[in-house]
């Protein structure tokens, strides 16, 4: 997508009256649509559309060994992958800056213990832990990834069952393990404190949050604000442009802000959905 | 066990319930994205499949590959790495994933009318999201939606579907991952099932040549079922479109 110089100064424009191009003010997202439970032989999935942003995350968990500097600690691993569906850039090895970069992200913003306690999957200590991979795929770009994803991964990690272990034999070694044969005995994650990203757009003077594809086009320079809570777990600053000190701090206060929203937003959600519901789910909808 | 593990159980039933000459139920939808110019979703039975298709545009990279008198057709296969029951390292770029795509590609060119669109490209991309046995037909299929969604003149649709051989008698219609894994020869067949000419046929095991021709005219009665199945989802797609911009009210 390119814009000309009129449609950027449009653009700027509407920020600048606080009301944007699709009508809406700075701080307002666009409608999300939020599925769980939609990949069949996940632990967990989730899907999110945001607009015209379109991400699948599923969550796949095996056994492994810790690592031997953190025996108590499970694993937990993001993988992104940029389909071409999404747009031709992105075939063969195109997508994968991109990949990397938002994977990165958030592999940071889950680091810290208080965000997601990975004592919780060792199984026993030093020898074994349950190793959970979140995969995404991106299937449409639409603008503002980073948040779209963030809620997306909150959204599988929420909905992923662990298997229930009863027992753990030790005998030499050898390290031996019961998983619960009933299909409902498992344990869910904890994911109260799972961060949500936010990106911070600067356009013009203002900033803005969720920026579809022109927006982002017009934008000097962005922040992706990771809230855990009332506490950020990371901040990043994506895109070439520079930003002043004074404007970072505003950007990072409106981004606590509207995560919060976000993150009460989710939550309510999340606790309305009913997997009992017989539904045609996914895509067919 | 080894009666459980028959592909044709004595009072003629598979082991997921279906007879033998049943396909797996087809749901498909046209126009899921916005973004690329044409898309579908398609289900068979537990495989799910995407289809984006973007073009006919100008050749992207190299101008060589240009053709002078016909578009080139590029496609992508891909596999979501949670689609199958252990997980993939890699979406793309493996040996089975480069088959499929020249595959693919090999089945698309020969319906798409290419010689309309001299000096362009057409892009292809299909993503797996879940497979459950019969990926390849399910993304012929797919992609054939998605070309129909993007309005590229196809000389007809382009149906693909596979065949298998039971107790080294009885052919059985549309396989799943559970027969592939049972055993016993897979013969797959992308044709173009108005006209029935097959443009792709790919076989694995061994059978008889006598039997050939019964497992190779099952899988042709397979595509053309599969054509009825995507010909009621593409007129129900376009009444639905039709009907939004007011063409239903003055037939």
């Amino acid at each position: 997508m390119a814009l000309c110089e009129a449609e950027k100064t449009f653009v700027l424009h509407g920020v600048e009256e606080n009301f944007r191009v699709d009508g809406r003010e700075r701080e307002d997202y666009r409608p999300i649509e939020l599925e769980t439970n939609i990949v069949s032989h996940a632990f967990g999935s989730a899907r999110l559309r945001l607009a015209n942003t379109d991400v699948l995350v599923a969550v796949k968990i095996e056994v492994d060994v810790p690592y031997p500097e953190r025996p108590k600690e499970g694993k937990l691993e993001f993988f992104v992958d940029c389909s071409a569906n999404a747009t031709p850039d992105f075939e063969g090895r195109g997508g994968e800056d991109l990949a990397i970069e938002i994977s990165n992200s958030l592999s940071a913003a889950y680091k810290s213990p208080e965000v997601f306690d990975l004592t919780k999957l060792c199984i026993l200590k030093g020898h074994k832990c349950w190793k959970i991979f979140v995969d995404i795929l991106l299937l449409e770009c639409g603008g503002n990834l980073y948040d779209a994803v963030s809620i997306a991964v909150k959204a599988a990690l929420w909905d992923t069952r662990i298997p229930l272990v009863k027992s753990v034999t030790v005998d030499g070694n050898n390290v031996d393990m019961e998983v619960s044969d009933e299909l409902h005995d498992c344990q869910k994650l904890d994911v109260t404190a799972a961060p949500i990203m936010v990106t911070v757009c600067k356009i013009g003077e203002q900033c803005i949050v969720d920026p579809n594809v022109a927006e982002e086009l017009c934008s000097v320079g962005a922040v992706v604000i990771a809230v855990s809570k009332d506490k950020f777990s990371t901040v990043l600053q994506i895109g070439s442009g520079s930003l002043h000190p004074q404007t970072l701090l505003e950007c990072l206060q409106m981004g606590e802000k509207v995560a919060q929203r976000l993150s009460e937003a989710l939550t309510e959600t999340l606790s309305e959905i009913n997997p009992n519901k017989n539904q045609d789910v996914g895509f067919l909808k | 066990m080894s009666k459980n593990r028959e592909l044709l159980s004595k009072i003629g039933l598979r082991q997921d319930g279906r007879r033998a000459d049943e396909l797996r139920r087809i749901r498909c939808k046209l126009g899921v994205f916005t973004e690329p110019d044409g898309s579908a979703y398609l289900e068979q039975g537990l495989t799910k499949v995407l289809a984006a298709v973007y073009g006919p545009h100008q050749v992207r990279g190299s101008r060589s590959k240009a053709q002078h008198d016909s578009a080139v057709v590029n496609c992508q296969f891909s596999m979501a790495v949670f689609s199958t029951g252990e997980r993939k390292k890699r979406p793309r770029g493996d040996r089975k994933s480069t088959e499929i795509s020249i595959h693919l590609r090999q089945a698309l060119t020969a319906a798409i009318k290419v010689e309309l669109y001299p000096w362009t490209q057409i892009d292809v991309y299909v993503e797996v999201l879940h497979a459950d046995g019969g990926i390849y037909p399910a993304c012929v299929n797919a992609a054939t939606l998605a070309l129909i969604d993007a309005g590229i003149p196809l000389k007809e649709y382009v149906c693909a579907c596979t065949a298998s051989l039971a107790n080294n008698d009885v052919p059985l219609l549309d396989v799943s991952h559970q027969e592939e894994i049972i055993g016993g020869p897979t013969l797959t067949v992308a044709a173009l099932p108005m006209s029935g000419k097959i443009v792709l046929m790919e076989m694995s095991q061994r059978f008889h040549v006598d039997h050939l021709q019964k497992v190779l005219d099952k899988a042709l009665q397979g595509c053309k079922d599969i054509k009825s199945i995507l010909d009621e989802a593409v007129k129900s797609h376009i009444q639905d479109v039709g009907s939004s911009t007011g063409w239903a009210s003055t037939t």
